[in-house]
């Protein structure tokens, strides 16, 4: 199963501001009532979006017109903590997102992102500041993850580097986001693995 | 150089080295249930693929199910993710506890208390409070749905190697003080994103003395501090536990005792961090923000914005007062509270209902509050029942509810309405969390939330069950 090589993702961004966003707050459990991914991408950030008891638009970034076609989350840290639900990746991935900027990630949703091909990619406080005040000044400006070369261009002049663990980044650029198909091709040393394993 | 717990775990169940620098890592016992499931079941079959050790992987429902009537769901939603689940465990011949079962009940009650749980093993379920689990010694973790995808297909997932914390807290628990507060204590110390990258591990003497359910309690949350697993070492109280439980090969126990002992952290393990705490600094802790690690003793107050030591802190301080329409600054006991809720797989177990019920006798629910009390499993219920623990909770002004994940995440009909504010033994206060996108959360330990639910607000359980005598952990 050969998959695409991500080795650069480019795109607009938008900022969201806040430390420890959480799986609930990316997607509200309630539209977890799902036997499919399908359709999940309406509900990002939903409870944020949308006044809860008129149902109007919020001030939220994700409402702001400005940014309707930003595919870059830029966010703060912790970004993704709490529940394991693939839900989160899975409903920013449909609502268009292609890879977040983000101070630092919880780990499961870390996971979870780049096995969707979603690169999460690190950056210092003082660059996400930068950033952010880019694309709030200029909507339009156009960001570029390079993870070959583990930086972020700009077409504006700003520039800086970026971190993600190495095992992440080689997925990526190799195209083994997902790992299933390796996983599947080791058969031999599983079944010996389990031999040797005495509750199995 | 000895080896840690984790360190013995990982290497004996890694198949291999992934071209990416992962670990292949062999899942002995894998959970599932009804959300995050159904699609890892709807890619294996887009894949061709069958459930390689379909023996190995545990199924129930919890997260969907109604704790009243819990097998009529009124929401044809739920109604559809409970036949999904049956189907795909009765084509794929997975073992499946359903309502009719007796067995049924929130996945991480369920595990151990089949003796599924067992020490020196690595579990994994498509949900992240699988940190549970670590209380017997195993390397537990919650997981994605495409990784239970894996899981199913493989037994196996990808995985980059932890690095291991050691947390010590040594010393007595002061009278009043319990797991719950233990959890949430280091918590806040560490922040909720300081265990990533991390597996905790829990030790020194508070740990030791604790029972199999309180060390649940503390490994369910580590998640909450940033680490996807947290463990304590297996000892004595740990094969007492097991022994004798359906999936515990009672046969041969003292060979099988004997290995699950070897799993143990050495003496002279290596650990990349090493934190101590004084047992006799932790209060009875509750939340007052919208993070796990906004905790503070009860005797304190409410954070001020204005003490804040940096901008982004001071920011933070006022999202979280803002959400939570709590006064800066002002004492957080005598917060009025609207709801009560005691279960969830933190705090859902008999022998958090034992204690509850040892202290609310005589004593009523305030008149304005909804108390709820919910098993965390059908065997759970069973035993309060047997023990006429129901009948308390009932006399003094609680509803005692079927077993599920009930108002801990309300996916189910359990669900905070508008603005109320909940105190809540479960283990999440995000915004939103318990069903109502405007909803409030202020975590704490049982006896804390029954004491709230007494007084109609947020108070010190010493005080009102006069605690000072009594030890929580014995």
């Amino acid at each position: 199963m050969a998959l695409d090589p991500v080795k650069q993702v480019s795109g607009t961004g938008v900022f969201i501001p806040g430390a420890d966003i959480d799986t609930d707050r990316i997607i509200p459990a309630r539209f977890m009532k799902c036997v499919t991914f399908d359709g999940l991408g309406e509900f990002a950030f939903y409870d944020v979006r949308f006044d809860s008891e008129t149902g109007v638009k919020t001030n939220h970034p994700l409402n702001d017109v400005r940014f309707k076609d930003a595919s870059i989350l830029i966010a703060g840290v912790n970004f993704g903590c709490g529940s394991s639900r693939e839900h989160a990746p899975q409903s920013l991935r449909k609502y268009g997102f292609n890879a977040v900027i983000a101070e630092s990630f919880a780990e499961i949703f870390y996971g979870n992102s780049t096995t969707l091909a979603m690169p999460c990619v690190m950056a210092t406080a003082a660059d996400i500041a930068a950033i952010r005040a880019a694309v709030e000044a200029k909507p339009d400006t156009v960001i570029t993850i390079d993870l070959e070369k583990m930086s972020v261009t700009t077409c504006c002049d700003l520039e800086f580097s970026l971190k993600m663990p190495e095992s992440a980044r080689e997925a990526l650029v190799s195209g083994r986001w997902d790992p299933i198909q390796e996983l599947i091709d080791n058969d031999t040393a599983i079944n010996d693995r389990a031999k040797a394993l005495h509750y199995v | 150089m000895g080896k840690s717990l984790f360190q013995k775990v990982w290497e004996s169940h890694r198949v291999g080295i992934l071209g990416d620098g992962r670990s292949q890592l062999f899942i002995g016992t894998h959970l599932i249930h009804e959300v995050t499931s159904p699609q890892a079941f709807g890619m294996l079959r887009d894949l061709g693929l069958k459930v390689k050790f379909p023996q190995r992987t545990f199924a129930t429902i919890d997260h969907i199910v109604p704790t009243i009537n819990q097998d009529q769901p009124a929401d044809p939603l739920a109604a559809e993710m409970i036949d999904a689940i049956r189907k795909n465990c009765d084509d794929f011949g997975v073992t499946y506890f359903d309502l009719k079962s007796g067995k049924q009940g929130i996945v991480h009650v369920v595990g151990p208390e089949q003796g599924i749980t067992q020490p020196g093993t690595t579990i994994a379920c498509g949900d992240s409070h699988t940190a549970t689990h670590g209380a017997f010694g195993a390397i537990a973790f919650g997981i994605g749905t495409s990784q239970v995808r894996d899981v199913l297909a493989t037994q196996t997932i990808a995985l980059e190697e932890m690095k291991v914390r050691r947390i010590e807290v040594n010393g007595n628990l002061r009278p009043g003080v319990y797991a719950k507060d233990v959890i949430l204590h280091i918590i806040r110390l560490l922040g909720a994103n300081g265990g990533i990258g991390y597996a905790y591990e829990y030790a020194g003497d508070v740990f030791d003395r604790m029972s199999m359910e309180e060390r649940m309690t503390v490994c369910n949350m580590s998640i909450e501090g940033g680490a996807r697993c947290g463990y304590v070492n297996p000892d004595a109280k740990t094969i007492a536990y097991l022994q004798g439980r359906p999936y515990v090969d009672n046969t041969n126990f003292e060979a099988t005792a004997a290995r699950w002992l070897s799993f143990a952290s050495d003496a002279d393990a290596h650990f990349d961090d090493i934190v101590k705490i004084a047992a006799e600094d932790i209060e009875p802790t509750v939340t007052w923000g919208i993070s796990p690690d906004a905790g503070i003793s009860i005797t304190e107050n409410i954070p001020d914005p204005l003490t804040a030591t940096s901008p982004e802190q001071k920011a933070s301080i006022e999202e979280a007062l803002a959400y939570m329409k709590l006064p800066a600054g002002m004492p957080i006991q005598g917060i009025k509270i609207d709801v009560a809720f005691i279960g969830s797989c933190t705090n859902g177990r008999i022998s958090d209902f034992r204690e509850v019920a040892k202290y609310i006798k005589g004593h009523k629910v305030a008149a304005n509050v909804k108390a709820i009390a919910v098993p965390g499993s059908q065997i759970v219920a069973i035993q309060c029942e047997q023990e006429g623990i129901p009948e308390i909770f009932r006399a003094a002004g609680f509803e005692w509810r079927a077993a599920g994940c009930s108002m801990c995440l309300a996916m189910n009909p359990d669900k905070l309405i508008g603005d109320q504010l909940c105190a809540s033994s479960s283990n999440r206060n995000f915004k939103g969390r318990q069903g109502s996108p405007t909803g409030r959360t202020v975590l704490m330990s049982p006896v804390m939330v029954a004491a709230a639910a007494i007084k109609g607000e947020i108070t010190d359980a010493r005080e009102l069950f006069d605690l000072t005598a009594a030890s929580a952990v014995a």
